[in-house]
């Protein structure tokens, strides 16, 4: 259904989304890479001149550099597969037959309607703190030392703490996709004399391929860019130092923009690394 | 599949299932219990469940320390605001991407997304001075502005994924029965889409709500929202918990029975339409 | 007024080319019907016609006016689509006003209007359901109703019967016929149903791979096809067409028997063959039978009365007068 006047149509309705998102990437994108070849200290005179590839070297030669890289990778890869895996488990529960399951759905979907700063908070205070927190009483209740999570297993924590924010997404989109599986497959599956086990492989599993890889996609655009968890949580300390935070440390805490712009440059590098990855599996699962 | 389950299992699936959901809720359902327990009860050893004496003088104590109506009111603004521009800017963009299809549109479609992988700590400070020049640091125009754009893949997104259901057949009755490109978009597929219309709409109001990098960092005492409201409970006052509890309790319930009424809504638009 | 001519015009999409340049006229008034193999071009041609695809060559004449470049809305072209395309939000009565709307016709003549059509489509108790609250037929009406409306110039349907059951499929193809006989304004139907276009076409427009195989009337289709692919298309069951041999002892390449002109005898005949199955309609049995060289199965439609079952021999003699021949290129020789 295309002609002439529809297709010049259809490109000026679609002009403005792209224009401006053309603009939003292409303006700040432009005047990072202009600052990282710069000296550029705002409270310390300002803009110092060009410095070639210096702030890029120092990034990657500070020691923080490959820790943060690491981090990174440890909290999306460790949430991924968390919410993954529990979410296939709480979806297969959550769609058996059973009384008020609307009810379950929405305390499960909850905590993904708590924003970050919240959850963060009340994590680290309600729940991690060593001396008042729940899982501290629960620690001493078994006979336990109390763990000092966000210093003694700061990783840990905020694995912990986003997977919680972010189960809800990875159950609910599954439970869909788990309820769209035609039934008469599994009874056929059935008369053909394949146990449930064998039936969640080769029938479910694969039929939340489609699902999966979504989760995944939406989860790990979310995930690179965390930020308020650490923010609230140990300000970067105890090696929960992401990309995102050691750059926001150089702009904003030592207010070095060069270096931070250079250190930008990389985690745009690295996102768009990840980006390509996904970009292909998606555009492949979006075909069918 | 009309199949008698034993009730048995269906008592243990519930069990289990309510279970499950009790504690992956409790961290709120805490949160609301604390906010309203005195400071000393809050951090009782061994904590009290229910058994305390309700009060309300921690919502009170929070209202007199912050105008908790001036952060609220800035986050109604900045989730409405930007939910509202994006979608009149995604609308005439998905009508294109779902209507009028070509070779590139599921590229522009890929870009639009990947421009929200681009990490914004990269780009902070080229937008804080910005922000400076153009005289919008710290205003609520210049966060919808920003969260406008940040979520504008994912409503562009969202409205293609429902647009598509429609049959284009239905645009091009519209077309032969003489509408123009206006009515066609305003009297025939706004009409159709409303209910996947509000679904991206809700769930842009809930991502703009919950943003904490931009809110956090373009704000400062004129336009903060609620993210900067709780923000700054996290220095050492935050170890008064049942203040922080009633904090955290007024920054999210708004947000929460809105997402509570629309999840079925929410979760079919989520799926980016690979999932039915 | 509703005379549409197609001046050499020509369709690609890409590098493919699904229409090559042709020229048609269709007459006001007349009811003509494309058809042809699913993925022959004819709904193309239509969506060309309505404006809904642009032509990659050639000009379009509405009322002798050049249309090629007028944009669907203003040609005076009314649709009836396939899925009905009706608007699922407006009830019955804004489905039908839709097009007045647009047009900017009078609120008091727009009801007029509605009432009109919906007395003689019998929709006057469903004006105010929606879409979804009716049946298959009742939603061809409305899109019939919508359609009638505007008064256009020409109706332009799109295969509309095809998601109908086979009953009300019949009852349908007589609403429209009826309609046209009122209305008496120009309509094209598109449709892949050759009995359709039989019993409903003023004029038949047989198309294959994007060209226009025959043009003429249903019976000028039947009696004289033009070649192979008409013969074998119009008419049910197909027509038999045997090679080889018996064509030879015609002087041609392919001879061509519909089977309704076999003479069937149990004791002599031309060709002596076995009955394979034998499909008993109650007024007709369609015999399936083997062993006539050059043709295999051969069909033979027979009186409903005649005892005959699997595995029996019959002698089968074919009425000469009514006998089609075709050269080596398959086109028609007489």
């Amino acid at each position: 259904m295309a002609t002439q006047h529809s297709r010049s149509a259809a490109r000026l309705m679609m002009a403005p989304a792209v224009v401006l998102l053309l603009g939003w990437m292409l303006v700040p994108l432009t005047m990072t890479l202009y600052f990282s070849f710069r000296k550029y200290l705002p409270l310390r005179g300002g803009d110092l001149g060009w410095v070639g590839f210096d702030n890029y070297v120092r990034f990657v030669s500070s020691s923080s550099f490959w820790p943060s890289v690491m981090t990174t990778l440890i909290i999306v890869g460790g949430v991924l597969a968390i919410t993954v895996i529990l979410g296939i488990g709480l979806a297969v529960l959550l769609n058996q037959p059973m009384w008020g399951q609307g009810m379950v759905r929405i305390l499960v979907i909850a905590p993904f309607f708590v924003m970050p700063t919240v959850s963060a908070l009340v994590w680290k205070n309600m729940f991690m703190d060593p001396n008042y927190g729940l899982l501290a009483h629960l620690w001493e209740l078994f006979g336990a030392t109390p763990v000092e999570w966000l210093s003694q297993a700061s990783l840990t924590s905020i694995v912990m703490i986003v997977s919680w924010q972010w189960l809800p997404f990875a159950t609910l989109i599954l439970l869909t996709a788990i309820q769209s599986l035609d039934s008469e497959q599994l009874e056929a599956a059935e008369m053909d004399g394949a146990p449930a086990s064998k039936r969640f492989a080769f029938i479910t599993l694969p039929h939340l391929g489609r699902a999966i890889t979504v989760v995944i996609l939406i989860q790990t655009i979310f995930l690179l860019s965390i930020f308020a968890e650490i923010f609230v949580t140990t300000g970067g300390a105890f090696g929960t130092k992401t990309l995102t935070y050691l750059i926001f440390q150089r702009v904003l805490e030592s207010q070095n923009v060069g270096l931070g712009s250079a250190g930008g440059v990389y985690a745009i590098i690295l996102a768009n690394i990840v980006a390509i990855f996904l970009m292909r599996i998606v555009g492949k699962n979006l075909d069918a | 599949m009309a199949r008698n389950v034993t009730q048995q299992r269906k008592i243990i699936n519930t069990a289990a299932a309510w279970a499950v959901g009790l504690l992956i809720f409790f961290p709120i359902l805490w949160t609301i219990l604390t906010s309203f327990k005195t400071e000393a009860q809050a951090i009782a050893d061994p904590p009290i469940f229910l058994g305390f004496d309700w009060t309300l003088e921690n919502y009170q104590a929070v209202l007199e320390r912050s105008n908790y109506s001036r952060f609220l009111w800035n986050s109604i603004i900045i989730a409405g605001g930007s939910t509202i521009l994006g979608i009149i800017i995604a609308v005439p963009a998905a009508w294109s991407m779902a209507f009028v299809p070509s070779k590139r549109t599921k590229d522009i479609l890929l870009w639009m997304l990947s421009t929200k992988m681009l990490p914004a700590v990269g780009v902070l400070y080229p937008i804080y001075l910005l922000f400076i020049s153009l005289g919008i640091l710290d205003s609520k125009i210049g966060l919808v502005i920003v969260l406008m754009l940040i979520n504008l893949p994912i409503i562009v997104w969202m409205l293609y994924t429902y647009f598509k259901e429609i049959p284009g057949e239905i645009l091009e009755a519209a077309r032969m029965d003489g509408a123009s490109l206006k009515d066609e978009v305003l009297y025939v597929l706004t009409p159709m889409a409303i209910p996947g219309i509000a679904s991206t709409m809700l769930l842009n109001v809930i991502l703009a709500w919950n943003e904490a990098f931009w809110t956090l960092n373009l704000t400062a005492a004129k336009a903060a929202p609620l993210t900067a409201f709780i923000a700054s409970y996290s220095s050492p006052e935050g170890l008064f918990y049942a203040k922080l509890s009633a904090a955290s309790t007024m920054a999210i319930a708004p947000i929460l029975i809105l997402g509570w009424f629309s999840q079925k809504q929410l979760v079919s638009g989520l799926t980016f339409g690979a999932v039915k | 007024m509703g005379q549409i001519r197609l001046n050499k015009v020509s369709k690609r999409f890409g590098e493919v080319e699904v229409i090559p340049p042709l020229d048609l006229t269709i007459e006001d008034g007349e009811f003509t019907v494309f058809v042809g193999p699913s993925g022959c071009g004819k709904s193309t041609l239509l969506r060309l016609i309505a404006g809904l695809e642009d032509i990659t060559s050639g000009h379009i004449e509405i009322d002798g006016a050049d249309a090629t470049n007028v944009p669907p809305a203003k040609r005076g072209l009314a649709m009836v689509f396939q899925s009905y395309a009706l608007y699922p939000h407006m009830s019955v009565r804004k489905n039908i006003a839709f097009p007045m709307r647009m047009a900017g016709v009078p609120a008091d003549e727009q009801a007029r209007r509605i009432e009109a059509a919906a007395k003689a489509l019998n929709l006057t108790d469903y004006l105010d359901r929606r879409p979804g609250q009716l049946s298959g037929g009742q939603r061809q009406r409305v899109a019939i109703g919508r359609a009638i409306v505007r008064e256009p110039s020409a109706f332009l349907f799109d295969e509309p019967l095809s998601n109908l059951d086979a009953a009300l499929r019949v009852g349908m193809r007589m609403e429209i016929s009826e309609l046209h006989k009122k209305l008496a304004t120009t309509m094209i139907y598109v449709t892949h149903d050759q009995v359709e276009a039989m019993t409903m076409a003023d004029r038949i427009v047989v198309l294959r791979a994007g060209f226009i195989e025959q043009v003429g009337s249903p019976l000028e289709l039947y009696h004289k096809p033009c070649n192979e692919f008409v013969a074998g298309f119009i008419g049910s069951p197909k027509m038999n067409l045997i090679k080889g041999a018996e064509a030879a002892k015609h002087g041609v390449a392919t001879i061509g028997i519909r089977p309704e002109h076999l003479d069937v005898s149990s004791s002599e005949g031309a060709w002596k063959a076995t009955v394979g199955i034998a499909e008993h309609l109650g007024s007709d049995t369609f015999l399936h039978i083997h062993g006539v060289e050059g043709c295999d199965p051969m069909t033979a439609r027979v009186d409903g009365e005649l005892p005959v079952k699997h595995g029996d021999t019959i002698y089968l003699t074919p009425q000469l007068d009514k006998l089609h021949k075709f050269d080596a290129q398959g086109l028609r020789v007489d």
